[in-house]
């Protein structure tokens, strides 16, 4: 097996995982109640822990070790999808981003699980729990406030239109797809957007909202091959501001 | 964090004319005996105002302190830092959360309290009016500010209104952890690089002088509160809880290696701490909305509850009724 097909696929996962937890975290303190605060802020936590796992599981296989991976590298290097990038925007973003997000993450794990690379899939049996109550969280919320008030409705409506085309970009191909695939290890990009698109909409059924047209919408891709957003690099700076500061040191 | 120095207000006894002195009697009676007072019992109409005033200010100062912590969780210094962080002031809006709670089962709904911390009625712990230019700031709150909050809330759990006791013995587990990562992460900077020893150094003198004051004015001035000691609403002066905070916190301080910028900090020979007078004309000052930052943080609370106000009108039905939480 090709060892960078292995670590294309970790520095996917963690990179997503890392930059996603960023943003929920900016959350904390200022959350429309203090019961979604702390939601976010709990999910915060558990994808920076996911994407610590990653990391390290990249660092056995001889790459930086997870601090010097997450707070060093330049945006060319990560390889995450510009829908985890966005700013927080207003909670309706938010949450949207969270739920189809999340939804696509959870199918992410279960495979992991039967990855064969045991290593990889060991992290992902441990970890999968947690993707159970952030499904459950996106839903009740999607949900809720997806039959509300007019007001509810159309706003999470318009943050649905907006971040449609950046969620498409999650299932952005790898050169190494096939290959991973072939050898049993993660299946193909499409083969996940095709059941993701399924579990969405039946969620969505049991909303107002409309999920936009698949014909009409033009994915924004290139994350993954290190295009990003202009948000992310002002990201990766305020995360760095103390580490840079002495990266020789202990903080 | 954050409860602490709770600030009271001179009590009108001649508010207490209208009671029932039966029942009066009884309830200190009950007190006396140390049984706890639950939502539905009897109480005098001054305790409720009081124990809701100061459950609310408690629960204000959580989400208040929230903010000069949190502004670090995106800046925090590797992963062990960012998780730790990022989970220490996530429990602290959940003692928020908590205490609202406590606080509601007297008759006050959260909202209304959000709306009296917005519009400047209600207070806050005081210290959450200066900023934290630097990490190392946000060390120094994690670890002394905490420490300050367990003195005070560890007292304040032996109280009389049941609610509060409970929600503070839950509160005070989990900040024992958070005391333990504010040491960890002051350690590391005391004992690190020049610039690291630095930045502690000059963030600790900054928070100095607002951390002597944490506990509310001098006993000599402040208002007098003996009725709600006898009613155990206020468990322990002023001046007690900042000398047992002293004796506890100054040494270890000191053991790091660390200096305080009060020259007259010493125990004298009755063990008893002898230090430079804080400004209490500046404390005033800035209880009354005049600190470095009091603008800034109520800006930061009302700009959320304002961008979050579509998410309750949506989440409360039509049908939904207003149900005291339990506690």
């Amino acid at each position: 097996m090709n060892e960078q097909a292995i670590k294309e696929l970790l520095y996917t996962l963690a990179d997503n995982q890392l930059v996603l937890g960023h943003r929920n975290s900016e959350w904390t303190g200022i959350g429309p109640i203090l019961e979604e605060d702390i939601a976010f802020s709990s999910m915060a936590q558990d994808k920076l822990g996911h994407s610590l796992a990653f990391y390290a599981l990249l660092y056995e296989l001889g790459e930086s070790d997870p601090d010097t991976l997450a707070f060093m590298r330049n945006p060319s290097q990560f390889h995450c999808c510009q829908l985890v990038e966005l700013p927080i925007g207003e909670y309706d973003f938010s949450l949207i981003r969270h739920f189809l997000y999340d939804h696509a993450e959870a199918i992410r794990f279960e495979y992991l699980t039967q990855a064969g690379y045991e290593p990889l899939a060991k992290v992902a049996t441990k970890l999968r729990g947690e993707l159970k109550y952030h499904l459950l969280h996106a839903n009740t919320m999607v949900k809720q406030l997806g039959n509300a008030t007019a007001e509810s409705i159309n706003r999470l409506q318009q943050s649905l239109n907006d971040a449609f085309p950046y969620a498409l970009g999650m299932f952005e191909s790898s050169p190494y797809e096939a290959e991973l695939a072939s050898a049993g290890i993660f299946p193909l990009e499409s083969q996940i957007q095709t059941q993701w698109l399924e579990n969405i909409r039946k969620v969505l059924a049991q909303t107002q909202l409309q999920l936009p047209d698949l014909e009409s919408v033009m994915p924004v891709f290139g994350g993954r091959r290190g295009v990003h957003s202009e948000y992310l690099q002002p990201l990766l700076d305020e995360m760095a501001e103390v580490y840079n500061l002495d990266p020789n040191t202990e903080w | 964090m954050y409860g602490g120095g709770s600030l009271f207000e001179a009590v009108k006894l001649d508010e207490l004319q209208h009671e029932d002195p039966m029942k009066l009697a009884e309830f200190e009676a009950r007190i006396q005996r140390g049984e706890k007072i639950e939502p539905d019992d009897w109480m005098p109409e001054l305790y409720r105002k009081q124990v809701i005033r100061m459950i609310e200010q408690h629960a204000h100062s959580e989400i208040i302190g929230a903010l000069p912590e949190g502004t670090w969780i995106t800046r925090a210094p590797g992963f062990r830092r960012k998780m730790a962080l990022l989970a220490k002031v996530q429990d602290e809006v959940g003692h928020a959360q908590l205490l609202y709670s406590a606080a509601e089962t007297l008759g006050k709904t959260r909202e209304q309290m959000m709306l009296d911390l917005i519009s400047g009625k209600s207070k806050y712990s005081n210290v959450f009016n200066y900023p934290t230019p630097t990490w190392a700031d946000s060390t120094v709150i994690s670890w002394l500010i905490d420490a300050g909050a367990i003195v005070n809330q560890m007292a304040n759990a032996r109280g009389s209104y049941g609610p509060y006791c409970r929600a503070l013995e839950r509160i005070c587990a989990e900040e024992s952890f958070h005391l333990k990562y504010g040491h960890d992460a002051v350690v590391y900077l005391a004992t690190g690089s020049h610039k690291q020893r630095q930045m502690i150094q000059e963030a600790l003198n900054r928070w100095w002088p607002p951390i002597m004051t944490f506990f509310g004015p001098a006993d000599k001035i402040s208002a007098h509160t003996e009725i709600l000691m006898r009613w155990k609403v206020k468990m322990a002066t002023n001046d007690e809880c900042r000398q047992q905070f002293l004796d506890m916190y100054v040494p270890k301080v000191w053991e790091i290696g660390l200096t305080l910028p009060d020259p007259n900090l010493r125990k004298n020979e009755e063990g008893v701490w002898e230090y430079t007078e804080p400004d209490w004309e500046e404390f005033k000052q800035v209880i009354n909305g005049n600190g470095p930052c009091n603008k800034e943080r109520l800006a930061v609370r009302r700009q959320a509850e304002e961008k979050g106000a579509w998410v309750r009108r949506a989440l409360l039905k039509p049908e939904t009724t207003y149900v005291k939480p339990l506690a």
